[in-house]
């Protein structure tokens, strides 16, 4: 189960990576000396598993946000990768310029064309400048329109992944119109005459992640965040305090359970024990499988009743009293 | 100007939507202005033309015919879904900010008039928890869009407001998907949709309806944007360029039709809903809906008259 080399270990993950370890020194020292420890292992392996799922069933909202902030975690790419055939990316907003924190492109899951738009993160410093820590400009959003217009005119559906700290606060974005590619991206996905699959693979903040995020079914990986602002930015504004953000966290009710009984997402992905960082070929199966099992629902629904749906599924969002 | 300052009851204008005080300080010029003559000017310096944020019941008399503004929608109030707590609680905030404001929320919607020409309109207010858009302001948006697409008026929606109301965290951001979605719908009926943007638009309103009108004005010097300075300085780690997210920055990028004087909006929007909508003029042979058709609502024979 352990990946070699973690770059990071959260705080709670701690007890059970130093498990994992002592597993591993056992298994090399019984195999150079000869030795039979394997009741031995057996046992810690067996410590090892519940503890994993002591520490995972317990876990707090801000715990959650580090998890889906995890800089092992599976991100858009290493997805398309594992479920797609036949994936061409494609680039540029066709106005200004190509935006590497935004991935747009076709292909194939099992028997279904499909076009899939995503954030994308970097994984290590240059990674990450180039994808500008998964921020996107305003081209980002328009090359996320230009292709899912392309899908509606090829009847494919159009599967978005949300994995964002938030759209790119700087001085370029505000004079290309960040607001404007975002609210015309919402406008625009809510009467797309093809299916929209919305899966948060990550971290769904504020607009950044809504303006691929209006869809026909929003699915949610289990250890994931999704919220307005993030509970830093939350904490900053509210509390005029940025160590405030467990409390924030706490207070957005960001989580995919939270989301679920509010009404926002439809289903929770589950992830491997652990998170979807402890294996990214099982988390990947499991999402698969859920996209196909919508994919194979939403394609059967006329296209009129579909956007109809979608648009009233938005409509019924929020919560108010009527003296 | 020492003597002023030393005089009672001068305020700034700063944040506040409108000052107290019988004197008050142009917060851009440093004028000390006469309330009374402020208020004749429509809280527009009379030295420098800086307009100051005022609430929506002074947007609906400035903007709107007199008397026109026939509120609806009034009775939706906010609730408090997340049993929202920081320093404060969510529901001690709203109850704080409709005893300050007398409004239910941050938006009042009603049917209305320009020119005699009828509109509906959702006037924003940033007086109330700086305008944010909660579920309220998004159900009560989204009916007016509604009553727009099924009378066949045009749609007007003045905006002020700071962006999302995070104290309802995700169902706040869903609240820019309901009413984008409810504008598609909209633009489908081919009602036209003119966005008035004041000081401030920014954040998730600027996000959604904000900028997907088919006219949009700003006033002059409103402040106008997506992401909060502070968060951009951090960010880029160097200092904003002077004027970055005005009215004049947005106009200079494209991104508004026109900047407005407070004095001129009326007149401009009579001047635009007639073009778009209610002058009655020979049609290309291919014209669908929009202008001129059958369906739109019927005028009263005083407001054709001024038409002509
Ligand atoms: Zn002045």
């Amino acid at each position: 189960m352990l990946k070699k080399n973690f770059r990071m270990i959260l705080d709670f993950e701690k007890p059970i990576v130093e498990l994992e370890k002592k597993i591993a020194e056992m298994e090399e020292y019984a195999r150079e000396t000869g030795v039979d420890l394997s009741e031995d292992i057996q046992r810690l392996q067996k410590k090892v598993e519940g503890l994993r799922k002591d520490v995972y069933q317990k876990l707090t909202p801000w715990q959650r946000v580090q998890l889906a902030r995890h800089p092992d975690r599976p991100y858009t790419l290493d997805y398309i990768q594992r479920i797609t055939q036949d994936f061409l990316e494609l680039h540029g907003d066709r106005y200004f310029a190509d935006d590497p924190a935004m991935i747009a492109g076709i292909g194939r899951i099992d028997d279904f064309r499909v076009a899939i738009i995503g954030h994308q993160k970097g994984r290590d410093v240059k990674e990450n400048l180039y994808r500008n820590f998964g921020m996107s400009n305003p081209e980002g959003y328009r090359k996320a329109l230009r292709i899912m217009q392309l899908a509606a005119k090829m009847n494919m559906p159009v599967i978005t992944f949300i994995d964002t700290p938030g759209a790119y606060p700087g001085i370029g974005a505000e004079e290309r119109g960040q607001a404007e590619a975002i609210a015309k991206n919402l406008r625009e996905m809510s009467r797309l005459p093809v299916p929209i699959i919305i899966t948060i693979i990550g971290e769904g903040a504020s607009g950044g992640a809504l303006g691929i995020g209006v869809g026909d079914v929003i699915l949610m990986m289990e250890n994931c965040w999704y919220s307005v602002i993030s509970p830093e930015g939350c904490a900053a504004i509210l509390w005029r305090d940025n160590a405030k953000a467990p409390q924030a966290a706490e207070a957005m009710k960001l989580t995919a359970p939270d989301l679920l009984e509010l009404g926002i997402i439809d289903k929770i992905i589950p992830e491997p024990d652990g998170g979807a960082h402890w294996d990214w070929d099982a988390a990947a199966s499991t999402l698969k499988k859920y996209l196909l099992e919508e994919l194979r629902r939403l394609v059967q629904i006329p296209t009129d009743e579909l956007v109809a749906k979608r648009v009233e599924k938005f409509s019924k969002m929020g919560y108010w009293k009527e003296a | 100007m020492d003597w002023f300052k030393r005089k009672k009851g001068i305020s700034s204008g700063e944040k506040k939507a409108i000052p107290d005080g019988l004197w008050v300080k142009c917060n851009k010029c440093g004028e000390i202005i006469y309330r009374r003559e402020l208020q004749k000017r429509m809280y527009v310096c009379p030295k420098c033309e800086y307009h100051f944020r005022v609430t929506s019941k002074e947007y609906i008399d400035y903007y709107f015919d007199a008397n026109s503004f026939e509120e609806f929608a009034q009775n939706i109030k906010p609730v408090d879904p997340l049993k929202f707590k920081d320093k404060k609680k969510y529901s001690d905030r709203l109850k704080e900010a409709q005893k300050k404001t007398g409004l239910n929320d941050a938006v009042v919607t009603g049917d209305a008039r320009i020119n005699g020409m009828p509109i509906v309109a959702a006037v924003m207010d940033f007086s109330f928890i700086g305008g944010s858009m909660g579920s309220v302001v998004g159900e009560k948006i989204s009916r007016a869009i509604d009553r727009a697409r099924e009378k066949r008026v045009p749609l007007i929606i003045v905006t002020a407001s700071g962006g999302a109301r995070m104290m309802e965290g995700a169902i706040s951001l869903m609240q820019l998907a309901k009413t984008s979605a409810k504008l598609a719908q909209l633009s489908e009926a081919g009602i036209p949709y003119i966005a008035i943007l004041t000081d401030p638009t920014t954040g998730g309103t600027t996000a959604s309806f904000a900028m997907l009108g088919d006219i949009h004005i700003a006033e002059p010097g409103a402040l106008i944007g997506f992401a909060g300075q502070r968060v951009i300085k951090q960010t880029i780690g160097q200092d904003l360029p002077e004027g970055f997210q005005t009215a004049e920055f947005v106009l200079e990028h494209g991104f508004v039709d026109m900047i407005v004087h407070r004095h001129e909006m009326h007149r401009t929007l009579a001047r635009l809903l007639k073009i778009l909508w209610y002058a009655e003029m020979p049609l290309p042979a291919n014209s669908n809906n929009g202008n001129g058709s059958a369906e739109k609502a019927s005028l009263d024979k005083a407001t054709i008259n001024k038409l002509k």
